[in-house]
């Protein structure tokens, strides 16, 4: 076969005819179209006039460009062309197929493993054995596991990307005896020791690489800068301009996992890394568990957050101030500074601050609460808030905790405290003694200059020793703690500002605070601060960048966290510690992305497996359409093309070009217009799809039987495809394997909402969910609305105006009689008027109905009307699908006169009928 | 195929839905022949005028006796003077009539429109004739029946022109034809009728094509009989001069007949004959 390009030829010798093309211009040039005898009564007005012009005893340059390219075609045809025709690789002995099996590969690996099932088919039908190696994934066994290619074909599903970069592959194929030759996928991205693996194939037989050129892009771990997220990409920097989404994915308060927020990242054309931030409310940012690149499918797409981005809320509360402006001994001052860079603070009362629920409160030296104030702090502590206080003047002189434990104090105090070294006092200041194995303090080096000169003392007391944390080095506690429910409670027995010790001065009372998680540590932990400890993964990314949970997993060491890159032994994910959580990301936060590079000598192919398609009945077909084309342009030049003729031809022209899509749609429009149709969407599965079809045809006769809507026949609605805006009601089934809509057929959505549409979205899965709760038509429910312009929704209120558009109803039921269902929020702050029914709520038509109630089912009727489906039991269930039936009326009735029932100006009337 | 039965029947049934045609009369004295036209005066005539006193030159015989038993005096019935009008037509028979784009040939319309007017100027009491020698004016259905079998004829030229002999003074004429090939012979005709005091209608029956003229294309025009050729390479680029000719054409019969103080009138073949049935019928029951 004779190729050009991606063209082959079967018969390439009939191009040869191609040359007589241009002595066909100069045939066809000389001979002018033939003259047309016309008797004509006129001819003697005629006599005397000349032609203006003489050319068209020759033939139109355009026209012979017509008739040359018809036999271009036909010529070109008959040589047989066919594109992408199967290249036959013929080899012998052994070949192993290397797949990088990265990450990078990850969004493509349908194409690469269509590839490499079409070269293991070429491998049977050669007779050879095949060892296919993921180098990501390398065999256990030493030698190559060589087989043949069917029994290959057969493992393929095994064989998946993995999140991490091959490590050391060569090591593996250096010591491997023998020779075969290499085909290798490649991710197309750089690795260390690619270059090795190369020249390990390379001593064993050819090597074809096999990667298609493709930007790859990875998210790097965002990190918290000046009250923002940074969020930050790389990717290999050859390409234009391009703009991707990253989203914010975390649990909301209901614990759904959810888009929290989402920001456009632009990469600027040749640049390698795109930044921009984020700016959220602490509350969310709080609640942020991943971030994700949009649109791409692979484990680099994807970058756990860990501590590094939760910051507290710390409420600071201190005693009240006898002295204004002296700033450096305010009793916060030295708190604020340690916290500020890491944590959120708030102020205010304490009664607005347990409403915040913050992380810890500080109380600085405040020694009376209210009984109200007590009792919030200790419900507060007792769901895990960690209460911090600190000592002072007025804690000292006050009588709280002398005679018995005080629920907010760890400890018993005895009265007036001590002071030591000052001016009227023996003895020098007293230093930290160094910190006890068990406490939380434990490892901190305590500096020589820090000293207590003041402080409160604890009284003696059995369980006194268990709470102490930090002591003095006389015995003396300086911090204890207690437990109490979920929190807990610590005291500082000195005070929070320099004037009873040096604490407050030093980088100690920074780690402390870290230790006791006021504040959270700002940096990524060394390898000397994780020795020694064992990380258990918590839950851990695969190639294509979905979690998986993986608490059965083995611990990994500490050492082996620390600043290392992903392998095998070290998969990327969430490891959790005692009091922390580590993530580990493939991208870090310099990594940098290299497009693989080949020598010269290395053959370089494609990854698509192209399918042979034959052209010749294309171009012999496009032959004919010219020919056609030539005929009726002949006749135009010759003035033949008159009358009746020039009718036909142009509608043979409006056939062949025009006439088959425009049709197509107008139909669609005139069909959906010309009366009231109701639409469902079509899911795509053609069981669904009929029966929603059925049940609003049900909807529909029930329609025109009771009321003056009178409906067509329902249609279908590709949302992809059509258009939208002809119908004031949409029918939209979930089914979990719902494909999601692209972007342009979000914004069709959107409009439609914004524009006085309605979507009622059906789960159909009452029976065995609950609104919002995990069932995959939910969780895809949820996947689709992520990008809707919905509303806020609450479940149907009793005054709703759909309770009474037709019928008076107060159940929604379909198949399932689920109380789920939700409509769009009433606006807050509409309140219930005495002596009214309803409230006074005029605006709006509700864009969604969401419930799950399968009403299509309950109304669907067969083609002789009756029922489809059964509903329910007996007389009851047939009342169910009555009042279903119902609630079709009202939906229909609510889209279509919007909410007219909602006037007041009905309320006599309705009242009347209510029997009130 | 037009025999002169078919051309009469046609003609008949154009004919049928209008009333009498009375062609207008002028210079009544010059005429001798009995018509229709009542000259609101004692004379020659069929119908009732007046009684009068009878004088003494009037013959016994004509003395009304009914009349006359009624009272004293003897009283004498008068008719009123009634003469007729004479039409002469002409029908272009050459083979450029045979011509059309559609059903109906211009010498079809052309003689049905003659043939019709025929009728209608018969049943008024007219007398109706052929220019030339072969069919003076008379009236009666013999006329009509000689008429159709003579308009039924065809000429082997191209074009026709009218024979102006035959023309009574003062009497009327219709010139039916396409008026497309040389027309010094109607213009001679019409100038030596006008001399006569002969009046009448100029009517020009053209096929729709050719006003329109819509050919393109390498053409070879052909008259009817093949005597006179044109080629063209584009024949779009001689519409709009052969339509300045033929507009130019139709003045020049416009201003002939207003000179002459005749009317003209052009007609297609695509328009319905009554239309141009009843055009003529007004030109010819008008004044001038």
């Amino acid at each position: 076969m004779w190729m050009l390009g991606p063209i082959g030829f079967t018969a390439p010798l009939l191009l040869i005819g191609l040359i007589a093309l241009p002595i066909l211009w100069v045939l066809l040039r000389a001979v002018p179209p033939a003259p047309v005898q016309r008797r004509f009564p006129g001819v003697a007005l005629l006599l005397g006039l000349k032609d203006a012009e003489s050319q068209s005893d020759r033939t139109p340059w355009w026209l012979l460009l017509l008739r040359l390219l018809a036999v271009a075609a036909v010529i070109i045809g008959f040589a047989g062309p066919t594109l992408n025709p199967q290249q036959v690789r013929d080899g012998r002995g052994d070949l192993v197929i290397a797949i990088d099996g990265t990450w990078a590969g990850a969004p493509a690996w349908q194409a690469t493993m269509d590839r490499v099932s079409a070269l293991l088919s070429e491998a049977a039908t050669n007779d050879r054995r095949v060892a296919v190696v993921n180098l990501t994934d390398l065999p256990l066994a030493e030698p190559l596991p060589f087989a043949a290619p069917n029994t290959w074909q057969e493992r393929m599903p095994n064989i998946q990307p993995n999140p991490w970069q091959p490590i050391d592959p060569a090591e593996y194929f250096i010591d491997q005896a023998g020779n075969f030759e290499t085909y290798w996928i490649s991710d197309g991205l750089d690795y260390p020791g690619r270059e090795d693996v190369l020249a390990a194939f390379e001593s064993s037989g050819p090597v074809t690489v096999f990667q298609t050129p493709r930007q790859i892009t990875g998210l790097r771990p965002a990190r918290f800068e000046d009250g923002e997220v940074r969020i930050s990409a790389t990717r290999t920097p050859i390409g234009a301009d391009s703009e991707t989404t990253v989203t914010a994915i975390g649990l909301d308060p209901a614990g759904v996992e959810r888009a929290l927020a989402s920001v456009p990242l632009n990469f600027a054309a040749g640049e390698e890394v795109a930044e921009t931030a984020m700016i959220l409310p602490p509350e969310l940012r709080n609640r942020i568990t991943r971030f994700e690149l949009t649109g791409t499918r692979s484990a680099a797409a994807v970058s756990l957050t860990d501590d590094a981005l939760r910051r507290r809320e710390v409420a600071l509360i201190s005693g009240r101030e006898d002295r204004e402006g002296l700033e450096l001994l305010s009793q916060l001052f030295y708190l604020r500074e340690a916290l500020e860079p890491t944590a959120d603070l708030i102020d205010g009362d304490l009664a607005d601050i347990l409403l915040a629920n913050p992380d810890v409160i500080v109380l600085a030296d405040v020694a009376i609460l209210t009984d109200i104030e007590a009792q919030g702090i200790a419900e507060w502590v007792e769901a895990g808030g960690l209460l911090l206080r600190f000592a002072g003047p007025r804690l000292a002189a006050s009588d709280v905790g002398r005679g018995s434990e005080d629920p907010l104090l760890p400890v018993r105090l005895r009265e007036g405290g001590r002071s030591v070294g000052g001016a009227m006092s023996w003895g020098e200041p007293k230093t930290l003694a160094t910190f006890a194995a068990e406490t939380p303090f434990f490892g901190l080096d305590v500096p020589e200059d820090v000293t207590v000169t003041s402080q409160v003392m604890a009284q003696p007391d059995p369980a006194l020793a268990d709470r102490v944390i930090a002591q003095l080095t006389d015995g003396t506690p300086l911090v204890t703690r207690k437990f109490s429910g979920d929190g807990q409670v610590v005291l500082f027995h000195v005070t929070a500002n320099a004037e009873w010790s040096s604490l407050p001065l030093s980088g100690l009372f920074v780690q402390m605070l870290e230790r006791l998680a006021v504040s959270t540590r700002p940096v990524a932990p060394d390898a000397a601060e994780l020795e020694g400890t064992i990380w258990q993964p918590d839950r851990l990314l695969d190639g294509f960048g979905r979690l998986r949970d993986a608490r059965d997993l083995a611990g990994v060491a500490g050492e082996r966290l620390a600043g290392a890159t992903p392998g095998p032994d070290l998969q990327p994910g969430l490891y959790a510690g005692r009091d922390r959580q580590i993530a580990v990301n493939v991208i870090g936060a310099d990594t940098t992305l290299t497009a693989a590079q080949w020598p010269a000598r290395i053959t370089v192919e494609g990854m698509e497996v192209l399918r042979a398609t034959a052209l010749k009945g294309w171009l012999l077909t496009a032959a004919l359409a010219l020919l056609l084309v030539d005929l009726i342009a002949s006749l135009a030049v010759g003035g033949r093309l008159r009358g009746p003729r020039a009718d036909v031809a142009a509608a043979l022209l409006l056939a062949l070009f025009i006439a088959p899509q425009a049709k197509a749609q107008d139909d669609f429009a005139i069909r959906a217009t010309s009366e009231v149709v109701l639409g469902h969407v079509l899911t795509g599965d053609p069981a669904v799809d009929d029966v929603t079809a059925a049940g609003l045809l049900g909807l529909s006769q029930t329609l025109t039987r009771r009321t003056s809507i009178e409906p067509a026949a329902p249609m279908g609605v590709n949302i992809e495809t059509d258009e939208l805006a002809f119908f004031p009601f949409l029918y939209w089934p979930i089914t979990a394997d719902a494909p999601l809509p692209s972007r342009e057929a979000y914004g069709k959505l959107n409009r439609y909402l914004r524009s006085g549409g309605m979507i009622l979205f059906d789960t159909r899965d009452a029976d065995t969910a609950r609104f919002g709760s995990g069932s995959s038509e939910g969780a895809r429910l949820q996947a689709i609305a992520r990008s809707l312009d919905i509303p806020p929704l609450e479940p149907i209120p009793p005054d709703h105006v759909l309770t009474r558009t037709f019928y008076l109803l107060q159940d929604f039921p379909g198949r399932h009689a689920s109380r789920d269902v939700w409509v769009e929020a009433a606006p807050i702050g509409v309140e219930t008027i005495d002596g009214m029914p309803f409230r006074n709520l005029n605006d709006g038509v509700t864009p969604v109905v969401v419930g799950g109630n399968d009403w299509a089912r309950a109304w669907a009727v067969t083609s002789n009307g009756a029922p489809m489906f059964p509903v329910g039991r007996g007389t009851a269930g047939e009342q169910q699908r009555e009042i279903s039936l119902r609630f079709g009326v009202n939906l229909i009735m609510h889209v279509l006169t919007g909410n007219y029932k909602s006037d007041q100006v009905h309320v006599p009337d309705l009242l009347d009928r209510l029997g009130q | 195929m037009t025999t002169p039965l078919t051309l009469r029947s046609q003609a008949e049934s154009l004919a049928a839905h209008l009333p009498p045609l009375l062609a207008e009369a002028e210079h009544l004295a010059a005429t001798v022949l009995l018509g229709d036209h009542g000259r609101r005066r004692a004379g020659v005539g069929d119908t009732f005028w007046q009684y009068r006193p009878a004088q003494s030159h009037d013959a016994a015989r004509s003395i009304d006796w009914r009349r006359s038993a009624r009272s004293d005096a003897r009283f004498v019935q008068d008719k009123e003077w009634q003469i007729a009008q004479s039409i002469i037509l002409w029908v272009d028979q050459g083979a450029s009539m045979g011509f059309a784009s559609g059903d109906v040939t211009k010498a079809d319309r052309a003689r049905t429109l003659a043939m019709a007017l025929a009728i209608l100027l018969n049943r008024g009491g007219e007398r109706v004739g052929l220019t030339g020698l072969r069919l003076p004016p008379r009236r009666g259905t013999a006329q009509l029946q000689q008429m159709a079998q003579i308009l039924s004829e065809d000429e082997p030229r191209d074009h026709g022109s009218p024979d102006a002999e035959g023309m009574l003074p003062h009497s009327r004429a219709l010139f039916v034809s396409d008026f497309l090939g040389n027309i010094d012979g109607v213009t001679a005709a019409l100038t030596r009728a006008a001399d006569r005091g002969v009046r009448g209608a100029l009517l020009q029956v053209l096929d729709p094509q050719e006003e329109a003229f819509p050919f393109d294309g390498r053409t070879i025009f052909q008259s009817m009989t093949g005597a006179v050729r044109h080629e063209t390479l584009r024949a779009r680029d001689l519409k709009s001069r052969y339509l300045d000719r033929l507009a130019a054409r139709k003045d020049q019969l416009q201003q002939l007949a207003r000179t002459t103080g005749w009317q003209f009138h052009s007609h297609h073949t695509g328009q319905p004959a009554t239309q141009a049935l009843l055009w003529l019928y007004g030109a010819l029951e008008r004044q001038g």
